[in-house]
């Protein structure tokens, strides 16, 4: 590989889709197969401005699903390799998402949440979360993480091709409209200088050797003779996905130990309001407690059961109509005495922490 | 009586790059699949790259040639073998891909990766079936279904004015390439000439001058409902007269039609 495509720490302050940008070169991602769709499109932008540098390569192609099996050939042929999509393009995503995820093949995928489907309103929404959690024909095998600022962007862009190598699901990056255009500070790192290994890719076709001869020929594929052959493989993937669950699953909280009157949900850029409004409720003095899954799927389910238990209350806000309420409602199932939930619904719209505020106050 | 060893050991002649252990195939009696892929396995083995193909095949009859060869293969979904190949093609340019898949994946619901890696001039081979129908499913009408010909969604034959007429897949793939690509259709009721156009085809992105597509004129004798010799009408007479077989672009002469 050519020289290193950040030297040191480098303080930066640029838009989000740069960043996805940077922490994939970063990453070593060797290829980029991508479609336009707002609000991603400055993803593919900033790569096809860097890439000849460093000697990596960007493919377009003719709509998304050919962006999504482009780059399963890619991570086949084994290169880190990535597409980016929102909105309709995440709908046809779906599709190679599903052979993803039945052929465990670890692609990554950036999606910038957008409203829609159709154009004008395209620049900020949180309404992919139950087509990025369990969207296409399976039981979800993927991962996705929720980042809620620059840094983390940076940060779980690089820590999804790791995870999608290593556990061999299809890993997302769930970013927003407002994400990937605004303008924030981060500081952008070479992984391995802060002793993060990068999993290495692995070519599932291509390998050395006459197939038949000096090895067996890698025959990968979607079909099965009879119902139970498949349930077999699919019993198996559950099983690798329950034991995957508890090491990929993240979360923050604040204020949740000794319980709390209301306790705020939310996640993605949402959370950074939460976050805003649930410390300056605390430092009134109110009993307020944060809950925010980075990880929509896996979710953590115990770890939320266990906080909302101590809550008398729980304010879910989300820019949606309760995309992350369904998630939240079922992994509280089975609760006793489960906390009332008050929803702060804004679906394409974004929530400030004034609102949730007000929203929680009243909850009070 | 014949034992059952002897029996054994008459193996028909089977291409060096076929996989053994998966044969006999699965393919219907009378299905021109086996041929074709006989044509793709000689090809293999006459250019000597059974260890740098990678072999992607559709949903459809096609899939189940997913472990047909000795070679590395990915089964996609529906349409989608062209992308994939596609993928593996540019993030290893060593590797020779072959794309096999019928005429509903390439003409109907993977048509618009057909055409753009066409135009694009992609350096894969596309190997595409045409049967008239949609076998897997239980012979619906395809793309390539002939005018008055009947299926299970045209069961009074296909009207052009209700339905289009039949995709000549080759002759619009040979629109949209550049000088450079080959671009040819083959009958399985010829298998020299079609082996000779397949390894044309491979030759082609082996060279890296350009795209290359041979579709191949196939039988569907389980959903035309046809014995062997309305079968052989069909393929030899019929389709023929529709889809007219020969070379419509090979680099170097600048053969267009």
């Amino acid at each position: 590989m050519a020289e290193k495509p950040i030297q040191g720490e480098k303080k930066a302050f640029m838009t989000g889709n740069e960043v996805v940008a940077w922490a994939a070169l970063a990453a070593g991602a060797e290829i980029m197969y991508g479609y336009p769709i707002t609000p991603q499109n400055e993803i593919m932008h900033y790569w096809t401005r860097m890439i000849p540098k460093h000697g990596r390569s960007f493919m377009q192609t003719e709509d998304e699903l050919s962006a999504g099996f482009t780059t399963l050939g890619g991570v086949m042929a084994g290169k880190r390799a990535f597409t980016a999509t929102a909105g309709p393009g995440n709908v046809l995503m779906q599709e190679p998402v599903s052979m993803a995820e039945m052929m465990r093949i670890p692609i990554v995928l950036v999606v910038q949440q957008r409203g829609g489907p159709s154009t004008a309103t395209v620049i900020y929404a949180q309404q992919e979360v139950t087509l990025t959690t369990f969207g296409g024909n399976g039981e979800g095998f993927r991962v996705v993480y929720s980042p809620s600022n620059h840094q983390e962007l940076f940060d779980y862009t690089i820590k999804a091709f790791n995870t999608a190598w290593k556990y061999r699901f299809p890993t997302f990056v769930l970013g927003d409209g407002y994400q990937a255009k605004m303008r924030d500070s981060l500081v952008m790192y070479n992984p391995e200088e802060r002793g993060v290994r990068m999993v290495d890719s692995e070519p599932f076709v291509g390998k050395p050797g006459m197939p038949g001869i000096d090895r067996d020929p890698g025959h990968f594929r979607n079909t099965y003779n009879i119902e139970e052959e498949l349930e077999e493989v699919l019993l198996q993937y559950i099983e690798d996905y329950k034991r995957m669950s508890p090491e990929v699953i993240e979360y923050k909280t604040e204020g949740i130990e000794n319980g709390c009157d209301v306790l705020v949900i939310a996640h993605g850029i949402v959370a950074r309001a939460a976050l805003t409004a649930v410390t300056a409720m605390r430092g009134e003095g109110l009993k307020v407690g944060y809950f925010r899954p980075i990880t929509l799927r896996p979710f953590p389910v115990d770890q939320l059961r266990e906080a909302a238990q101590k809550a008398k209350k729980l304010v879910v806000a989300e820019s949606a109509y309760g995309q992350l309420n369904r998630l939240v409602k079922e992994a509280l199932y089975g609760l006793n005495n489960p906390p009332e939930i008050v929803e702060l619904f804004r679906p394409g719209v974004g929530i400030t922490d004034e609102e949730i505020v007000r929203k929680t106050k009243s909850a009070l | 009586m014949v034992e059952e060893n002897e029996l054994l050991a008459i193996q028909p002649s089977m291409p060096k790059s076929w996989n053994a252990a998966t044969k006999p195939h699965k393919f219907c009696p009378g299905c021109g699949h086996g041929i074709v892929l006989k044509c793709i396995g000689e090809a293999i083995d006459e250019l000597g790259i059974q260890d740098r193909v990678v072999f992607g095949c559709d949903i459809g009859c096609s899939l189940l040639a997913w472990d047909f060869f000795n070679c590395d293969s990915i089964q996609t979904h529906h349409g989608r073998t062209t992308p994939v190949v596609t993928g593996v093609k540019r993030a290893r340019p060593d590797r020779i891909v072959i794309a096999y898949m019928g005429d509903g994946g390439g003409y109907a619901i993977g048509s618009q990766h057909l055409f753009n890696s066409a135009t694009r001039n992609e350096k894969i081979t596309v190997i595409l079936v045409n049967n008239t129908n949609y076998g897997m499913t239980g012979g619906q009408m395809a793309p390539t279904t002939l005018p008055g010909q009947k299926t299970e969604t045209c069961p009074y034959g296909r009207d052009v004015e209700n339905d289009g007429y039949p995709t000549k897949g080759p002759e619009a793939v040979a629109a949209v390439t550049p000088e450079g690509a080959y671009v040819a259709r083959g009958t399985m009721a010829k298998p020299r000439e079609l082996k000779k156009y397949i390894k044309k085809a491979l030759e082609t992105q082996m060279n890296g001058t350009g795209f290359s597509f041979v579709e191949a004129l196939s039988s569907c004798p389980t959903n035309w409902r046809t014995n062997a010799a309305d079968m052989w009408n069909m393929v030899e007479d019929s389709m023929p007269k529709y889809y007219k077989p020969g070379e419509l672009k090979v680099p170097g002469q600048g053969k267009e039609e």
